[in-house]
């Protein structure tokens, strides 16, 4: 089976060693709080890859997302009742702001699907569109609202695991690291698993995989290519859209100018890393975030010397700078084996010239 | 799909096809500033009220900050300058058919660079230290993009995000290497910076026209001459169009694809080594910089070629100088700019439609033909 | 099919073409390449649009928007290029479009694949569903085509040029399948440009040229120069005349050589054989035994894993494409686009594609556009390449005309060594000739030649001898003026004499 490339496993493989090393379960924490993001981000990369478009604005579809998560939340925060479910945090203000900012993802992947299917301008070039636009509306509206400091609508809380959960033997704190999350979390990990299954077993998986590697073929047999690729961009929006909110909303309860600072882009390597499939990609997103998690358990719990004199003397510039080398470094190692969608990035006619 | 290897040998030609090839650019211009003003009028009662006029307000005062004064013309051309030799560096990368977005980073390598060598020479004679700087900048660029040229060629790791991971790590570099080794003990220094460096480079024009300038305007007719008019130049653009042609042809694709990008950064690197050495005369462990992209656009709005991302990068160089006036005056945060820089991009990308919506009929010379190997061959093995 | 009218820029591709095929018939189309067939099928399939005429199914005028719609009104079509996802399965690409559903979101994989069996045993072929299509042989990807149409239940069974890629057997065995669905019902349109299979075949015979219908025939009231003659428009000689030739002292020497393919695999198994100077040396093989590599190897594209090559006893095992060049090496590549050319260059540079770095193109690091234009002015002049100026960009030149530059370039210099890989692929018939001629006149100036093409009949007509590929290896070498066709195809099909058998299980034949 294709998604079994052991990459998952050697993620989680990762965890247990660290767990067991440092012992302190708030470590495997740190890990998943900062993989969801980016395991959304693959997502949204997938839906579009997979169908044969290639999308590395992911950075700017989550900070748009991001931007509007926050202030959506804020003014709603305002203007309507702050009903709370009293389930995980969930608010009014917060599901309007979670909400507006799928919307708004999905709005910029419907231009990215524009340009990309339709004008069949170069995708890579309609990426890097969509970042400087966010990066510079989002700088921009930011600047002139924050001057009027609306106050914060808070963030969603995080699940508390059962105790007969956490208390298991050997994988309790296993549930509560990955469990214990907010509802994007959670959304993202059941996301993770139903796509991958989708992927391999349903109808829209199989035309999809049939889009994303020979467009002709699935025209030939009627399936609507153009139509399926706008569905699958647009949708995949969605995920940029949680990942973006996760950062303002479920994470943190602030927004900065260019806060996502490279995530999505971790996104895509990990997507590349994860050979095209949800899980995959959540596999390899933890890996690149175990550095964060690295640095910060040494700093509360240094190894023992020589080792721990070694880590705890690295620059924590080392440690910052860590994931994107790993990026690197996977990237040249391992993408050798791993191969794309083949009719990724290229643009599809319908109607075909060639007499 | 045409490439423009040979001069047409008529004038009027020569001239309808400029015509032609500007045609849509300035379209793209205009319909650029009319969004742009939309969203200034739509994000008026941010500022001060709704105000129908602060669009024309702020571009009135961009437009003063950029050409009212010879210090604003001559801010312009030295705004224009990094833009210039970064743009070059994504355009030549488009030719040998790579998408260098790591601009960013292999500017601030530069410059991590030049400041490195200039702290050192301090106190050295000018004529010896500024040489020396620039060439230390060119050589950090060079590296920082001889890295994932090398990566693309030998292991296929695409240099779309090789090249944004590098832009990361030099973040990470620069503020290492100016908060520690480099940390400035002189008086003026409150936080993390060098101290200020005395060789700078010598102003010629107005209040900071420095010899940068000349540089950057040496490297136009240069590149053209390398990219049209030498062996090298042919093979770096035959490698972009078809690298199995070109390995066919008895060239080295792989070496290509690494000199190709080396070369991009060793122009970035110098774009950063006369930012410093001539413009900011110390370097800041957090040197914020979005040249990197803005030279992206640069590169496109030129169509990747040296005379074209010339008169880019003055524009947007103009944009910049005056975007701070427009703050000052008008409110309008100065980050408008890049509003303005993907707008104009998007209708470039858009071509067809722009075309068709407003019945422009000219020759296909659309950003998307010049560059259609970009997106191919995305995380694909490398060729043989 | 009733007035179709198809226009692209440039080209009228259908001009008022009419078409009616029957039920219980083979209908054959014939035409040179670009007359315009494919783009006639493209419109009944709803992969184009006409700009007049209109479609009657049952007597009833239908619209066919999409292939969707073609499939609906029981219209399938076999592609030249098959339509087929490498990277699924069998089962996967013949259910794509029409998956049964076990509910509303998952494949019923059960029923698929017994459907799928059950069609496979109608031929007698035995079908694994679950292998992946891209690990299939030709003739068999060819079967899952056919498959995917039947599963459809189409009533219309377009084939474009179905028998391109297939030994003589292979042709044999679709013509049994053929004359099979014929007595069951169905309505075949198959297109071809070899005549014999469209006489051998056919119940009714339509031409086109240039876009029009020009002729309609019986099988039995025609013959081959009858039908060659309104497929070209003018009296074609079938065969070459290759005349005498003179073979001398090896030339090229291929000793015990081993190549292996992009994923490491060795496709190319202790290959020996040699070229002589003054000789056509013709390598036949169906696609995909190892003759892509074989070609690469020599020419310097591919290292080789082992063995050696000479080039009148210098050793080139692994000399550069730019060394093999200086050495007297022209090689025009099977893939034109890919290798053979720049397209989004001028002419000019294409036609010093691999000479642009010395005198007189080039002077150190400076290039001098006046030596190549005026160079590339009296190439174009020699070789008769049709274009308005030597500055056109080469991908606006019809395939013949790029192919004319390629050969402009190859056949340049002091040559010793031509290797032709598929030097007509989809040339039309001015063009073919040309190219044919060209390289017997190379031949008798004393060069050595090595072609290698999937047209059995270009090796038989131009070969002095004729090494047959299989499987890696050559498995024969033959002489050119007395190969039999039959044993030739049989050698092709099984890579040894006399084991008369066709593969039929899928295990077989991968």
């Amino acid at each position: 089976m294709e998604a079994l490339y052991g990459i998952p496993i050697i993620g989680l493989l990762i965890q247990f060693v660290v767990y067991f090393v440092t012992e302190l379960p708030g470590f495997s924490s740190v890990i998943v709080a900062a993989a969801i993001p980016i395991a959304l981000g693959s997502l949204c990369g997938f839906m579009n890859e997979r169908s044969g478009v290639v999308n590395i604005g992911i950075e700017g579809m989550m900070l748009t997302a991001a931007f509007v998560a926050w202030w959506a939340a804020s003014i709603a925060g305002q203007l309507v009742p702050d009903v709370d479910f009293g389930l995980l945090g969930i608010t009014l203000p917060l599901l309007i702001g979670l909400g507006a900012a799928i919307v708004a993802a999905m709005l910029v992947s419907a231009v990215h699907a524009w340009l990309s299917i339709s004008v069949r301008a170069d995708q890579i070039i309609s990426g890097t569109i969509i970042n400087i636009f966010a990066a510079a509306i989002t700088g921009y509206l930011n600047l002139l609202i924050s001057q009027h400091s609306p106050p914060s609508a808070g963030t969603f809380d995080k699940w508390r695991v059962p105790h007969f959960m956490t208390d298991l033997p050997v994988i309790g704190w296993l549930f509560k690291a990955f469990l214990g999350v907010g509802p994007i979390g959670l959304i993202t990990l059941v996301s993770v698993i139903v796509l991958q299954v989708l992927l391999y077993r349903s109808r829209w998986g199989l035309r999809t995989r049939a889009v994303g590697e020979h467009p002709k073929a699935a025209e030939t047999v009627g399936i609507d290519v153009i139509r399926l690729r706008y569905r699958n961009v647009i949708l995949g929006g969605v995920f940029a859209g949680l990942a973006g909110a996760y950062l303002t909303i479920e994470f943190g309860n602030s927004f900065q100018g260019d806060m996502t600072a490279g995530r999505g882009f971790i996104a895509l390597a990990a997507l590349i890393f994860g050979r095209w499939t949800p899980v995959g990609s959540f596999g390899a997103a933890l890996l690149f975030t175990t550095s964060i998690g690295l640095q910060r358990s040494i700093q509360f719990a240094t190894p023992d010397p020589p080792l721990g004199d070694v880590l705890a003397n690295l620059p924590f510039q080392f440690y910052s700078a860590l994931p994107y080398l790993i990026t690197i470094i996977v990237l040249a190692g391992v993408v050798g084996r791993s191969v794309a969608p083949a009719a990724d990035g290229q643009p599809y006619e319908r109607e075909s010239r060639a007499a | 799909m045409t490439e423009r290897a040979a001069p047409p040998s008529t004038t009027s030609g020569w001239l309808a096809r400029a015509r032609a090839l500007m045609l849509l650019p300035a379209i793209s211009i205009v319909l650029a500033l009319v969004i742009g003003a939309i969203v200034i009028f739509l994000s008026s009662p941010l500022i001060n009220g709704w105000d129908p006029l602060l669009p024309l307000k702020a571009y009135q005062a961009l437009a003063v900050g950029a050409f009212g004064s010879v210090n604003a013309l001559v801010n312009t051309f030295v705004n224009a300058t990094p833009l210039i030799l970064a743009g070059l560096a994504v355009g030549i990368g488009f030719k040998g058919g790579l998408f260098n977005i790591g601009g960013q980073g292999q500017f601030l390598v530069g410059a991590l660079a030049a400041t490195t060598a200039a702290i050192g020479l301090n106190g050295a004679p000018g004529m010896v230290a500024i040489p020396l700087s620039l060439l230390a900048g060119m050589a950090g660029g060079l590296a920082w993009g001889f890295v994932p040229g090398f990566l693309k060629a030998f292991t296929g790791a695409h240099e779309v995000v090789t090249t944004i991971m590098l832009n990361f790590v030099a973040i990470q570099l620069v503020s290492f290497v100016i908060g520690g080794p480099l940390r400035g003990t002189g008086p003026e220094v409150t936080f993390d910076r060098t101290d200020a460096i005395t060789n700078q480079l010598p102003v010629l024009i107005g209040r900071n026209g420095h010899i940068g300038l000349i540089l950057a305007f040496l490297a136009v007719p240069l590149a053209w001459w390398l990219l049209y008019r030498s062996t090298t130049g042919f093979e770096i653009r035959t490698v972009g169009a078809n690298p199995d042609a070109a390995r066919y042809a008895g060239m080295h694709p792989r070496w290509l694809t690494t000199l190709t990008l080396s070369l991009c950064g060793l122009l970035a690197g110098l774009a950063g080594a006369t930012q410093i050495l001539g413009e900011v005369g110390y370097m800041p462990a957090s040197y914020g910089t979005t040249v990197g992209f803005d030279a992206i656009a640069v590169a496109l709005l030129g169509r990747a070629h040296p005379v074209g991302i010339l008169f880019a990068a003055l524009l947007f160089g103009a944009m910049h100088a005056g975007a701070g006036l427009m703050q000052a005056q008008a409110e309008v945060p100065v980050q408008l700019v890049g509003v303005l820089q993907a707008v104009i991009l998007f209708f470039l990308a858009a071509e067809l439609v722009v075309r068709r919506l407003l019945r422009v009929r000219t020759a296909g010379t659309g950003v998307g033909s010049e560059l259609e190997t970009i997106s191919r061959s995305y995380g694909e093995q490398a060729s043989r | 099919m009733r007035g179709i009218t198809k226009r692209y820029p440039g080209v009228l591709a259908n001009d008022a073409i009419d078409l009616e095929v029957r039920e219980g018939e083979i209908h054959a189309l014939l035409g040179e390449n670009g007359a315009g067939k494919s783009t006639l099928m493209n419109i009944l399939y709803g992969l184009a649009v006409p700009d007049a005429g209109e479609i009657l199914i049952d007597g009833q005028p239908v619209e066919i928007a999409s292939p969707h719609d073609a499939i609906q009104r029981g219209i399938s079509m076999v592609h030249q290029h098959f339509m087929l996802v490498p990277v699924l399965s069998v089962a996967d690409n013949i259910l794509l479009g029409e998956e049964p559903m076990a509910g509303p979101i998952f494949v019923d994989r059960g029923a698929s694949h017994r459907r799928i069996r059950e069609l496979g045993d109608r031929f007698g072929w035995q079908i694994d569903p679950d292998k992946a299509v891209g690990s299939l042989s030709v003739g068999w990807q060819q079967r899952v085509e056919i498959l995917k149409a039947l599963y459809r239940n189409a009533r219309l069974l377009v084939l474009d040029e179905p028998t391109a890629v297939l030994t003589p057997q292979e042709t044999k065995e679709i013509f049994g399948v053929l004359r099979k669905l014929r007595a069951e019902g169905y309505a075949i349109i198959f297109i071809s440009h070899k005549l014999y299979e469209v006489l051998e075949v056919a119940d009714r015979i339509t031409v086109i040229r240039r876009g029009k219908v020009v002729g309609s025939r019986l099988p039995g009231e025609t013959n081959e120069e009858d039908l060659a003659e309104l497929m070209v428009g003018r009296e074609v000689e079938l065969t070459v005349d290759r005349g005498e030739s003179h073979p001398a002292e090896p030339m090229l020497t291929v000793a015990n050589l081993s190549v292996k393919d992009d994923r490491g695999n060795e496709v190319v198994h202790d290959v020996s054989f040699d070229v002589r100077a003054g000789e056509i040396f013709g390598i036949a093989g169906v696609a995909g035994n190892g003759q892509d590599e074989l070609v690469e190897a020599i020419v310097g594209l591919r290292h080789s894993a082992a063995g050696r090559v000479t080039l009148g006893g210098r050793d080139i095992t692994h000399a550069s494409p730019r060394q093999l060049h200086r050495l007297g090496v022209g090689f025009v590549p099977g893939d034109r686009h890919r290798f053979g050319m720049v397209l989004s260059f001028p002419l000019t540079d294409n036609l010093v594609l691999n000479d642009y770095y010395h005198a007189p193109y080039a002077r150190g690091l400076r290039r001098d556009d006046e030596a190549i234009e005026s160079y590339a002015i009296e190439a174009i002049e020699k070789f008769d390449i049709r274009t308005p100026s030597a500055d056109v960009t080469a991908g606006t030149l019809s395939g013949g005309n790029q192919q004319k530059v390629v050969v402009a370039r190859e056949f340049e210099g002091d040559l010793k060594l031509l290797v032709l890989d598929q030097p007509t692929r989809g040339l039309d018939v001015g063009s073919i000739e040309f190219i044919h001629r060209q390289a017997i006149a190379k031949r008798d100036t004393g060069i050595a030649t090595l072609l290698v093409s999937a047209e059995l009949d270009e090796v038989l007509e131009m070969s002095d001898r004729i090494g047959v590929m299989y499987g890696g290896r050559i498995v024969a070498v033959l002489d050119g003026r007395t190969a039999d066709k039959e044993e030739v195809g049989l050698l092709m099909a099984t890579g040894g004499r006399g084991s008369g058998h066709q593969p039929q299980t899928l295990e077989a034949a991968s």
